[in-house]
């Protein structure tokens, strides 16, 4: 770990004009940071500890809710608003991590976790998303557990975020403030960014700018579930993971919002898949184009040529756990 | 003085068990140390601000060479002491010769000592530091160039033809063992089974990272170091730095974990020694747990070629096992897999083969149960094959088979319960109740199958000695360099000792774990218990026979003119038929100094007159995900013949232990290299999968009883390493049974099984 | 920037990034000769609260809290079994709740009520879910113990006040600890002994109050 400075904000204004200056990272939870720093993967110069700044509310917005950034993945798995109304992300937060990780890790710092892609985790092996420029270890290499969707030459790592899929679902937004003082607000599927040949840059926020909120809207109407699946029972990232969020009236699919999770540097909307689905029929036929259709564009590199069956089973199952549909028996 | 050679002793109170301390399930003795924090580990020694920190440089190549090597910057760091590499550390004794001597972890083990690189992750370079922090930052400031070896070798399956014959295999096991004609026999055989299964490397990963503390003090050297057996430890440090034994002290009271791995010397016992000595005060040095997949022990990755050929109604005819293993150009280890094979069913012609398969990695070394577990792989996953194509029971289908005799040696066994467990936990189990077609079971989205499979270790015993102090005031102390990785060594000598001597266990105080203490077996092979509790049984019997003399010999004694020879210890008290008198009165006016008693135990006898091993059967009942194809243990049973049971709680942890360990072999555990430089991709415990709290199901473990009259005076047999044993072929086979699908290549993760799940769709 | 009283910065240069970065070990050639500025340690004073005592530490920026229990304080019950949160062996309670020391850097918990192992109870003066494990036999080499006992104390919290984990049939139906229940609940903790199995049931044991 590099040495750093430190500061702790006691205001979100000036810790964003702190974050803005070079070398400098805000810290919240700590858990994907501080394992980033041990192995000089991250080295921050100067740390900003927001983890005091008041960002710690959940509280209803009308039909939505707003939650404060610095809101624990725990505390926002327990609270009776998201148990009650948005189950799919209460149940995302609780197939991530541990105990322990969840109590510390922060809403924001969820979503700007950095893939677990091994290669990228070595400080010793080529990785564009690491030191732009040097090659993809992985193209060529295990990637088992890497992406079969919207990935690059540069780049074929994962978003290891359960909590994000879902929000992404949910059609989640982010609001943040800049270091000038001003706020925006931007959509969570506006805020990640493909690899492309950048695979370095992840997301949208400027320099300093700070997540200040997670806002969700109204719950969307219709049954809301997380499926994930990984190689042990509890306490790994997942290999694919579907959040699902599904109304059915008089048999038929009104509306579908579908995630994906483990197969992409993003959580992965699956428009096409909702697209596919919606007036269909709640029928097994039905959730199983959706799923190929999901997977369409779905391209392996061996060692995860796998994840394309596996999302498109693991999607067409939990569609119809969701509509409520029994498959053949 | 030393009460040497009786394989037994003239009375012996473990067979009486008069106070009925064995084979009580006592608390673990050293149990309220562990819960409140206070017990010690190699990296919790001495003073906070006068230890130095010492951290490791790893190779970033596969093979090759250092070319250049900068420390400038990491020795200009702020805090750094000193920057050690192969051109400044000092000098070493040159690395023990490839092939093995007597004893593989009594040998040198020098670090730093050439430019060369043999394997990904080596030690290149230790910085020394005033903090952690800084040693961990300077670490990443030292410049290494290297030139690769373009011929390197990293590949198992690609490197096969080029597989050599070793002299001998792990455990002084023979290479190859052969008996009539099997090549005829497969031939002519009417039911064939011919197989290759293919195991992952895998690591031991115990909790505690590999750590060791070096303090000298003028020429005197004490490695506080977790190592389970203190005497190779002590013995291979002292040859690797060139210096006299008697000058180095290894303390070790606590260790946590090692299945093996804490076995050798590794780099970070040697680095701190060196690292010492440069700086002139303590230090220390932990690997990294991604450290620790490069520089502790691995279990090899293996090609295992099974073939089978029986009669129609299920009797064997002819078994091969071919076995070729991955180690080093460095260091042989060829793990004894095929030794498996030779012990567990009668057939006339067989044939059980190892090879060698050189490549450019870490050597491949000893992790709990070494070739039996992954020999039981193949032999009980095609025995279960064997049984597809018979259509027969898989149990029936081995007690058929079951050997009249040693089938390799032709030994008697000394006990044998392999029949037995199978019948009680067919019943406990429900076996009964098993899909006898496979795919037939549901509950709910999940495919239910059933497996069972054979375990077996040898009953090993090594020379172990133990000095005991029985004191005036009643109470005793047992000394011992013997080691307690987690098997519960401080409680069973505890009891071993105080059922001995006649006292209760709190008068019992055992310490282990120093290599200035009676040097024992230690812990590895399932041996610690019988050697160290053998030795301990007859230092209390030596101790027994003094004080006897000095009863029966004293006018004030109510035992003056006893028989000695039939005075017994119980109760607190010196015995001798309806005359007693308390021991501490005997001690306060007669021996007032205590008395002290020593004994050695030789270890196997030989040449050896029986076979003895555990043996066990595994049943497991899994769980496919018809969709995902994810598979969850849902229920286990082991049953186990391993003779007296010294103490049931502990005992039945450790088998416990194994077959979870087994559940991470069946279904999760896989070092992955990659093959273009040698290095293990997934080395960390995030993606290195070892089972977690929500993998292990309803899982119970039984020991039969079971007399074993000539292992150890004990009575005992060890139980560390069985437990793993069979767990993976019995995942494997309910697998099957649950599927349909037969998967020859480990760990049986979902990718492996979703082929050939029925459409999610349609089901 | 700070004003709290107890958390001063005694060296304020802010370093600029990319600073004496290590070479990567597989680059074909050495950085040139040039002179690089070596990152200097930086170091601050905290306050902690551990066990209900209070220690002033002077310490590197860089501690994480587990390094300054153990390297510092010399309480060494806590353990490091990965130093990244991939095994919980560091398990700490930190204003009640468990967390993962090692993850977590000391400066950022002055104020904070830290309990480790050795708060928890002594030898002598055994907590219940000591005890517990004591009894049920759910330790083997202890290394992993110090942190289980304070995640099952952390985790009886939890579901005391209702949260609901991965394996819980509904998410607003209260709290059943179910073995599977705790299970997953402990599966932050890796036992490499696998005592599984008595961990769940020593926890289970002080649930019922039978310990």
């Amino acid at each position: 770990m590099m040495p750093f400075t430190y500061e702790r904000a006691l205001d979100a204004s000036s810790a964003a004009k702190a974050a803005a200056q070079p070398g400098t990272k805000y810290i919240a939870g700590g858990t994907n940071l501080l394992d980033l720093m041990k192995l000089e993967i991250e080295k921050p110069a100067h740390l900003v500890d927001i983890t005091r700044l008041p960002l710690r509310q959940i509280e209803a917005t009308g039909d939505g809710v707003r939650i404060g950034s610095q809101v624990p993945n725990s505390d926002l798995a327990a609270h009776p608003l998201i148990r009650e109304r948005y189950p799919v992300l209460a149940k995302a937060l609780l197939a991530g991590a541990s105990g322990q990780l969840r109590n510390k890790a922060s809403t924001g710092g969820n979503l700007l976790q950095r893939t677990r892609c091994y290669y990228f985790y070595d400080a010793e092996k080529p990785c564009n998303k690491r030191e732009p420029g040097s090659g993809c270890a992985a193209l060529q290499g295990f990637n088992r557990i890497h992406a079969i969707l919207g990935a690059s030459d540069s780049c074929i790592a994962v978003h290891p975020s359960d909590m994000a899929v879902a929000l992404t679902a949910l059609d989640a937004s982010i609001e943040t403030l800049l270091p000038d003082g001003s706020k925006r607000t931007l959509p969570i599927g506006d805020l990640y960014r493909l690899p492309g040949d950048t695979p370095h840059i992840e997301t949208t926020l400027k320099p300093g700018e700070l997540i200040t909120a997670v806002v969700l809207p109204a719950p969307p109407a219709g049954n809301q579930t997380y499926r994930k699946v990984r190689d042990r029972a509890s306490y790994a990232f997942a290999l694919v993971s579907v959040a699902a969020i599904v109304r059915v009236d008089a048999g038929r699919v009104r509306d579908a919002r579908i995630a994906m999770g483990g197969v992409a540097h993003k959580p992965w909307r699956a428009v096409e898949a909702e697209k596919t689905l919606r007036g269909k029929p709640a029928s097994m036929a039905s959730f199983a184009a959706a799923a190929q259709a999901a997977l369409r564009s779905a391209k392996g590199h061996g060692g995860n040529d796998f994840k394309i069956p596996l999302a498109q089973r693991v999607l067409t199952r939990t569609l119809a756990d969701v509509a409520g549909i029994e498959g053949a028996a | 003085m030393v009460n040497r050679s009786p394989l037994s002793p003239a009375i012996n109170p473990v067979e009486e068990n008069r106070g009925g301390l064995i084979g009580k399930p006592m608390n673990r003795v050293d149990g309220p140390l562990k819960v409140t924090g206070r017990a010690k580990y190699s990296y919790e020694y001495r003073g906070l601000k006068d230890t130095a920190y010492g951290f490791i440089v790893g190779a970033g190549i596969g093979k090759g060479r250092i070319s250049g090597i900068d420390t400038s910057r990491a020795e200009a760091a702020p805090r750094v002491l000193a920057v050690l590499t192969y051109q400044n550390a000092p000098k070493q004794a040159p690395p023990h010769p490839r092939e093995n001597g007597a004893n593989r972890f009594d040998r040198s083990e020098p670090f730093l000592f050439s430019p060369d690189v043999r394997y990904y992750g080596e030690p290149v370079a230790l910085v020394i530091a005033e903090t952690y922090e800084a040693a961990r930052h300077a670490a990443g400031l030292v410049e290494v160039r290297y030139v690769k070896d373009a011929q390197a070798k990293f590949d198992l399956a690609a490197s096969q033809s080029q597989a050599y014959k070793p002299k001998g295999v792990n455990a002084g096991m023979k290479t190859d063992t052969a008996e009539g004609d099997f090549d005829g026999a497969f031939a002519a055989a009417p039911v064939k089974i011919d197989v290759t299964y293919h195991l992952p490397h895998e690591h031991n990963m115990p909790m505690e990272p590999h750590a060791t503390q070096a303090v000298w003090d003028g020429d005197q050297l004490t490695l506080y170091s977790g190592q389970q057996i203190a005497a190779t430890a002590h013995s291979s440090i002292a040859k690797t730095l060139q210096i006299p034994p008697e000058r180095v002290r290894v303390v070790t009271p606590f260790i946590g974990g090692g299945f093996g791995s804490k076995v050798p010397l590794h780099a970070q016992a040697v680095l701190a020694a060196l690292g010492a000595k440069v700086v002139r005060r303590p230090v220390k040095v932990a690997q990294t747990r991604p450290q620790m997949f490069a520089n502790t022990n691995h279990r090899p990755e293996c090609l295992q070629r099974m073939r089978l050929g029986a009669t129609k109604d299920g009797v064997l005819t002819a078994i091969a096992h071919d076995v070729w293993s991955q180690t080093t150009p460095f260091d042989e280890f060829i793990e004894q897999t095929a030794a498996f094979s030779r012990v567990m069913y009668a057939a006339p012609n067989r044939a059980h083969r190892h090879w060698g398969v050189i490549l450019d990695l870490p050597s491949s070394d000893i992790m709990r149960a070494p070739g039996e577990e992954p020999g039981s792989v193949a032999q009980e996953c095609a025995m279960d094959e064997l049984a597809v194509a018979l259509d027969m029971d898989p149990i029936e289908l081995r007690i058929k088979n079951e050997p009249k005799d040693d089938p390799e040696t032709h030994l008697p066994f000394s006990s044998r319960s392999l029949v037995e467990c199978y019948r009680e936990g067919a019943r406990r189990f429900g076996w009964s109740t098993r899909p006898k077609r496979p795919a037939t079971l549901r509950d709910g989205r999940w495919l239910v199958g059933y497996g069972v499979a054979s375990a077996m270790f040898p009953t090993y015993m090594r020379p172990s000695a133990a000095a005991v102090r029985v004191n005036a005031d009643g109470t005793a102390v047992v000394k011992m360099d013997m080691t307690d990785i987690g098997t519960g060594s401080y409680t069973v000598l505890t009891q071993v000792a105080a059922e001995s001597l006649g006292l209760a266990p709190e008068k019992v105080t055992v310490e282990l774990g120093d290599s200035k203490l009676p040097k024992s077996s230690g812990s590895g092979g399932s041996f610690g218990a019988a050697s160290a509790g053998s030795a301990t049984l007859l230092a209390c019997e030596h101790v027994r026979a003094q004080i006897a003399q000095l009863a029966t010999k004293d006018r004030r004694s109510p035992l003056a003119g006893a028989d000695a020879a039939t005075i017994a210890l119980r109760d607190g008290h010196v015995v001798a038929g309806d005359k007693s008198e308390p021991l501490s009165a005997v001690l306060s006016r007669l021996a007032p100094a205590g008395v002290e008693g020593k004994g050695e135990h030789q270890g196997a006898q030989q040449p050896a007159k029986y076979s003895s091993h555990v043996f066990g059967a595994q049943f497991a009942e899994v769980g496919v995900d018809i969709d995902s194809g994810e598979i969850r243990v849902r229920r286990m049973l082991g049953v186990f013949g391993s003779g007296r049971i010294l103490n049931p709680k502990t005992a039945r942890s450790q088998l416990i232990g194994g077959m979870i360990m087994g559940i991470g072999a069946g279904l999760t555990e896989e070092s992955i290299v990659d093959p273009r430089d040698g290095s293990f991709v997934n080395h960390d415990l995030a993606e290195y999968h070892v089972p977690v709290n929500a993998d292990v199901p309803q899982i119970d473990a039984i020991c039969l009883e079971e007399q074993e009259p000539y292992a150890n005076p004990l009575g005992i047999k060890g139980l560390g390493e069985v437990g793993i044993v069979g767990v993976a072929a019995a995942l494997a086979n309910a697998v099957y049974n649950a599927t349909g699908i037969r998967v020859r290549k480990f760990p049986i993760t979902l990718d492996k099984v979703l082929g050939g799940l029925p459409d999610t769709g349609s089901t | 920037m700070s004003d709290e009283p107890s958390l001063s910065i005694d060296r304020r240069t802010v370093l600029k990034s990319g600073v004496a970065v290590g070479v990567i070990a597989n680059l074909p050639a050495i950085a040139d000769g040039a002179e690089v500025k070596v990152a200097q340690p930086v170091n601050v004073t905290v306050n902690l609260r551990i066990n209900n005592q209070t220690h002033a530490l002077t310490l590197d920026t860089r501690t994480s809290l587990l390094d300054a229990l153990r390297e510092q304080l010399g309480m060494t019950g806590t353990k490091k079994g990965c130093d990244h949160g991939q095994c919980g062996a560091c398990t700490v309670l930190v204003n009640g709740r468990r967390i993962n020391s090692c993850l977590t850097l000391a400066i950022m918990h002055d104020g904070d009520q830290i309990t480790t192992i050795e708060g928890v109870g002594a030898p002598d003066d055994l907590h219940p879910m000591q005890a517990a494990f004591i009894e049920h036999d759910a330790f083997q080499c202890g290394y992993c113990t110090a942190g289980q006992i304070c995640s099952a104390i952390g985790m009886l919290k939890e579901a005391a006040d209702g949260w609901p984990s991965h394996v819980s049939a509904n998410l607003t139906g209260g709290v059943t600890l179910t073995d599977a229940e705790v299970s997953e609940r402990m599966s932050g903790n890796i036992c490499r002994c696998a005592a599984y199995p008595n961990i769940v049931a020593a926890i289970q044991a002080v649930r019922g109050g039978e310990a």
